[in-house]
């Protein structure tokens, strides 16, 4: 049976090409493999190989000719002894291929339309039960706690990182656990964070449920690749097949004059993935109940805590079993005159700049994110509609700002409810500098929130 | 052609003998349609085609037990047929189409099974290899005999990953075998070129881990080499490498004219050293099987390679809905 050889695409983008030479002529015999011609597109010759063998029968097109377009019949291939079928019979061929790429087709409405602005439902309940026994707990005790009862219930968990084994963790989040849990699951790694963290994510593949501790995140950049194109993609990428239960977790941020490439707050850079939950507390009880639910999460979740809150202290309740739910905003401090939104070592500031404007007569609501993806929208928006300001504090770094993101999405979702411009308080445009005063300077204050707030409320 | 006899310590049948030579040429014959389909505009983006190292796959999964894992880079369609992935998903997903191993979304680059243990389908060279490792991790943390095999080209062999991943497989005596394909190319960078050490796979002994090279163009040899580095791994003695020297017949990709070497270098490999003739030859000499019969296993692997490519042509593009699913579990 006659069979049509056709203009191949020889590479993603390539339309159109010169066939150059042809390598045979009418009556060769050719098997697969054998080079039929070579083809030249915009940025190189290509030899074009047989795939099917028979004989050349008739060469369509003549070597030289410019513009061939792919798909062109180009050349008539025969089984031995057959004959070149009559100009016009058709001779077979593989079928064209189908509309793939039809521009409007591809991406529809669904995929990019806005979504229409529906009221705002702010999840207000409470984390506990009223009348909860509460103890004080520092927000590294807390942290240690959430592990070591999740390693309790669930062989899957494991932990691993550099020193936290032996030597009981760097900032001894992991204090304790080698001890009750033993070298099979507390794990000192070198110090190899791509290694490691690649390693976390096949061991998740592979039906674990790894805690990986970066002694502190500005280590991750080393392991960024695994985190975003190994475990935050490769569900996506498996149709659904493969998740990546995991946990990355360690300090973030400016701790006190360790210098600019110690200093970084990763918020906004990993908030951007899809396919990552993202979650950054304040207080040691978030810090607790945000650990567990990550841990159980059948997700890649990065954790990222503060060094500064560590030895701070707060109130935690004394249950069993107590998770706090991604996505949920809790609100520190109601208020009528101004919304502050942080999260992190950020709602330090926004909780003392809330109580020294309450002295001078305004009232400033504050609301801790707790998870900045999945982020609790319709918290802010609820707030904003009431407030009619808002001022947004992190100590990030200023351009593409977890701060304007949310500002994106107010504009878009109660433009006609702000009464003055979102501010959107961030860490200086600057690498940290060492100096103690520099430092101070490059950070965010108390004092800058005081002042944004009485911008927008214009007193 | 010049046949080398199969060395005595490979115990083949006859039976298994042919199933290699239908497990190969079915990955051939379905590269090379993957090649025509992408030439046809069906298949989009980059495509890396496997032909030439079919051996190399083959003789491993021979010696891989039920339960065993593999995870390889973006040049995986043979990984994926050899170790018993269906070739209409396979090919569906070339062409991006819902009935893919990745409902279309991951493409030629990025398939998986769980089913067959298939961890991927990895774009970022060496990334699979601590990955690989993890696997392991798993196996040997839940305390199973499981053995992963961590397939890495001679290119990805100088990433810094790979020596971390080493050094903590051997530190934790991680079931995992190291497969180096050597296939003396990464993209137009010939190994002479990247590396002055004599040989990859030698690099292990700086972290105690033994190895050794084995000839890809062999799949008995290959087999060979695969037993004795499982039975390793099984025994609980750490990870093994094994650096298998085989040689890619197409460019790296769809779209690379491969400039780099000669039509005379590539023109003899496929003469002398091809690993599908070779198990040919010793199908006919041995008269394990005749003319006849490698004649009706080519046209059974052809309708089977037909059958995917229609399955794929056939088979419609994934719902628009499919952009916002499996982004969370
Ligand atoms: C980290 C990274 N760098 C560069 C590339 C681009 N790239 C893709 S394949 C390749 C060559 C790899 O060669 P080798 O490891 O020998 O594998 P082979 O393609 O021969 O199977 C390069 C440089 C990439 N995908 N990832
Ligand atoms: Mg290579």
């Amino acid at each position: 049976m006659a069979t049509e050889v056709l203009m191949p695409a020889l590479s993603p983008t390539m339309e159109e090409g010169t066939l150059a030479k042809w390598l045979v002529k009418e009556g060769d015999t050719v098997a697969s493999g054998d080079i039929l011609a070579e083809i030249e597109t915009d940025k190189a010759t290509m030899e074009f190989e047989a795939v099917d063998e028979g004989v050349i029968g008739k060469i369509l097109i003549e070597a030289g000719t410019e513009g061939v377009k792919v798909n062109t019949p180009i050349a008539v291939l025969v089984a031995e002894g057959e004959e070149v079928p009559a100009e016009g019979a058709k001779a077979e061929t593989a079928p064209a291929p189908a509309a793939l790429n039809d521009s409007e087709g591809k991406v529809a409405a669904p995929a990019s339309a806005a979504p229409a602005p529906a009221a705002p439902k702010a999840d207000t309940s409470p984390d506990w039960p009223e009348g909860t026994t509460m103890k004080t707990q520092t927000v590294r005790e807390a942290l240690r706690d959430a592990m070591a009862e999740e390693m309790r219930s669930s062989d899957e968990v494991f932990v691993m990182g550099e020193e936290v084994a032996e030597y009981q963790g760097a900032y001894k989040i992991t204090q304790g656990l080698l001890d009750e849990f033993g070298a099979r699951r507390v794990i000192d790694t070198p110090i190899t964070e791509h290694g490691f963290a690649g390693i976390g994510v096949g061991a998740a593949f592979g039906g674990l449920r790894p805690i990986v501790e970066f002694m502190t995140f500005n280590f991750a950049m080393q392991a960024i690749d695994h985190i975003i194109n190994s475990a935050a993609k490769t569900l996506y990428m498996s149709g659904g097949q493969m998740g990546c239960p995991i946990v990355f977790r360690g300090p973030n941020g400016a701790a006190a004059r360790v210098g600019a490439q110690h200093s970084q707050c990763y918020a906004a850079w990993y908030a951007q993935i899809p396919g990552l939950k993202v979650v950054m507390p304040y207080s040691a009880a978030d810090a607790k109940g945000l650990l567990k639910t990550a841990i159980r999460d059948p997700n890649p979740v990065i954790f990222l805590e503060n060094e500064i809150l560590y030895g701070r202290s707060f109130e935690v309740p004394a249950l069993d079993d107590f998770t706090i739910p991604f996505g949920k905003a809790k609100i520190w401090r109601e208020g009528s005159d101004v919304t502050i939104v942080s999260f992190g070592i950020g709602m330090t500031y926004a909780l003392e700049a809330a109580e020294r404007l309450a002295k001078d007569g305004i009232s400033a609501e504050v609301i801790d994110l707790r998870t900045i993806r999945p982020m609790d929208t319709d918290a802010i928006l609820a707030s904003v509609m009431k407030t009619n300001r808002l001022i947004t504090v992190e100590e990030g770094f200023p351009q593409g700002s977890v701060g304007n993101y949310i500002t994106s999405v107010v504009m878009e979702q109660a433009f006609d409810y702000l009464d003055a411009p979102v501010i959107n308080l961030a860490g200086k445009d600057v690498p940290m500098p060492y100096a103690a005063n520099l430092e101070k300077l490059a950070l965010v204050t108390t004092d800058e929130v005081v002042e944004a707030a009485r911008k927008v409320t214009y007193r | 052609m010049a046949v080398k006899k199969p060395a005595a310590k490979s115990n083949v049948s006859a039976e298994e003998l042919l199933g290699y030579y239908r497990d190969m040429l079915l990955i051939r014959r379905f590269e090379e349609k993957a090649g025509q389909l992408y030439g046809m505009g069906l298949i989009g983006g980059f495509c890396h085609l496997y032909i030439g190292q079919e051996a190399v796959v083959v003789g491993l999964e021979a010696a891989a037990k039920d339960g065993d894992k593999r995870i390889t880079s973006y040049r995986d369609h043979g990984h994926m047929l050899a170790c018993g992935m269906d070739p209409k998903g396979v090919m569906a997903e070339l062409t991006g189409r819902e009935g893919g191993y990745s409902k279309g979304k991951g493409g030629s680059m990025h398939m998986f099974s769980k089913e067959k243990h298939f961890y991927g389908g990895h774009g970022i060279v060496g990334a699979q290899v601590p990955l690989g490792a993890g696997l392991a991790f798993s196996d040997k943390y839940k305390g199973n005999d499981n053995v992963t095999f961590t397939y890495f080209g001679d290119g990805a062999a100088n990433q810094g990953q790979v020596y971390e991943t080493y050094n903590m497989a051997m530190l934790w005596d991680l079931p995992v075998v190291f497969v180096i394909e050597n296939n003396k190319y990464a993209m137009g960078t010939s190994v002479q070129r990247a590396t002055r050490s004599p040989s990859l796979w030698e690099r292990g002994a700086a972290y105690g881990i033994k190895g050794e090279e084995v000839d890809g163009m062999d799949v008995l040899a290959v087999k060979a080499a695969g037993e004795k580095a499982v039975a390793h791994c099984r025994a609980g003695k750490g990870p093994y490498i094994l650096e298998v020297m085989t040689y890619r017949y197409r460019g790296h990709s769809m779209s690379d004219p491969a400039k780099y070497r000669t039509r005379d270098e590539v023109q003899k490999m496929r003469s002398e050293r091809d690993a599908i003739e070779h198990v040919r030859e010793l199908l006919l000499q041995g008269k394990h099987a005749s003319e006849d019969d490698l004649k009706n296993i080519d046209k059974e692997i052809k309708a089977v390679v037909n059958e995917a490519a229609d399955f794929s042509k056939e088979s419609p593009e994934p719902a628009l809905e499919e952009l916002w699913t499996d982004i969370y579990a």
